[in-house]
């Protein structure tokens, strides 16, 4: 059998709908996991990006060697740490997310600011706008579809890798995954793993249709990917 | 509790040696298919858009979940790991290839053109080589995000740093994941600084 059809065959399985640690219960389960570290990283994230971004100068070659290295950390690794020494609390599943989720918000709200054309920064000026001002009125509408690609990727980053976080305990789609692949069956396993894959899709679905509202009619021309 | 790693010293190298491959040699093939791909979509506008919704798709795709949807074929193997994390450099990679590319000024190619360079030549002398910082820093991207994501691989028994993790917590036993993250973290650096190298030896011209 292929993947599909073990993973159809176990979505479609009435009884894993209904009861303690159901589907409906642990995909809720995983959108409230995969929600709280996105915010935390974009309220780091974004403000220092734009903040990088809006001073200039050296601020490139830190950032990107910075967030490079940074996503060398192996959130496996460290979420493992972390369960040796703090057991199951909320800091052991938080903290690796949000390191995960930090990079990509980062490197997007600065290569956002630091792309906008110097003659539209040299106009606010010019009309005898404040710095806060410039930031917030000319500079941060210009680079959103860079910062919301950085809010993307870091989105599905922390879907994806939440399963991971059952590994040491934590609830969410993980769960179907890693005790399947415990108990040597490749039903929920792949079950499992689909309804990842389509919360993800649903996550990319969801920052198309994001884009469209918040981004100024004037900027809707296509935002580069990282 | 540091003993360990001298007694253990083998092992480490060698799982050390296997997440190395596992996570090099993915970024590479990726760049071996984005390359082709990346010329074709700068060249065919119209190829690009849909390639990219393609990708963007697959990049989504949970690492975890990419391995699990190929054990059915390529069964608990580095096969299963090695053509998952190409499909993620793959999907860092290309979007690179194309802006690298498509940001050669049209100046340049014109240059070209007049001094006879015919296009697989100007391809080839002119256009790649001056799109080689940006397809290096989507390489650096690709590299560094497989060596770590390699240790997940684990997860399915594919042998690799990420054993460190499994056992230590298994046994409580913090050295052990202490040495595992210290080698994935130095591991993925050294790569990164030998592709920085690779980057300022193909590109004397540049600055920095």
């Amino acid at each position: 059998m292929s993947f599909f059809t073990w993973a159809w065959d176990w979505v479609t399985t009435d009884a894993n709908w209904h009861g303690s640690g159901s589907i409906p219960q642990q995909l809720l389960a995983h959108l409230g996991y995969s929600a709280l570290p996105l915010l935390i990283a974009a309220l780091i994230g974004v403000p220092a990006g734009v903040a990088i971004g809006h001073r200039g100068g050296k601020g490139a070659v830190v950032v990107i060697n910075f967030a490079n290295a940074w996503r060398a950390i192996p959130t496996l690794g460290l979420l493992i740490l972390l369960a040796v020494f703090l057991g199951f609390s909320p800091i052991t599943w938080l903290l690796p997310l949000v390191v995960l989720a930090i990079p990509p918000i980062l490197v997007n709200a600065y290569e956002g600011i630091a792309g906008v054309e110097a003659s539209v920064k040299d106009a606010a000026k010019g009309m005898g706008m404040t710095p806060w001002q410039q930031v917030t009125r000319v500079e941060i509408p210009n680079a959103l579809p860079l910062i919301l690609v950085g809010l993307r990727t870091s989105a599905i980053f922390v879907v994806a890798t939440a399963t991971i976080a059952a590994y040491i305990g934590l609830g969410g789609l993980g769960r179907f995954i890693i005790d399947g692949l415990a108990s040597d069956q490749y039903g929920p396993v792949a079950g499992g793993a689909l309804l990842v894959v389509i919360l993800a899709v649903l996550v990319l679905a969801l920052f198309a249709g994001l884009s469209r509202l918040v981004i100024p009619a004037g900027l809707r021309k296509q935002a580069k990917t990282e | 509790m540091w003993s360990w790693i001298p007694s253990n010293g083998s092992l480490i190298w060698q799982l050390t040696w296997e997440n190395a491959k596992l996570g090099v040699l993915p970024a590479l093939y990726g760049l071996v298919i984005s390359l082709p791909l990346g010329v074709i979509a700068a060249r065919w506008r119209w190829f690009y858009p849909p390639v990219l919704t393609v990708v963007n798709i697959l990049y989504a795709i949970p690492s975890l979940a990419l391995f699990i949807a190929l054990i059915p074929a390529f069964g608990l193997t580095d096969t299963t790991v090695s053509i998952a994390l190409t499909v993620f450099s793959l999907c860092v990679i290309l979007p690179n290839v194309v802006a690298g590319l498509r940001g050669v000024p049209a100046a340049v190619t014109q240059a070209a053109t007049a001094m006879g360079y015919g296009a697989f030549r100007r391809l080839i002398a002119v256009e790649l080589p001056l799109a080689v910082p940006v397809i290096l820093a989507g390489l650096r991207v690709g590299v560094v995000a497989s060596i770590s994501l390699a240790s997940v691989g684990q997860l399915i028994g594919v042998s690799s740093l990420g054993y460190l993790f499994i056992d230590g917590l298994q046994r409580s036993f913090p050295t052990e994941i202490y040495v595992g993250l210290v080698l994935v973290i130095a591991l993925a650096l050294v790569c990164d600084l030998i592709l920085v190298a690779v980057r300022r030896a193909l590109t004397p011209w540049a600055v920095s």
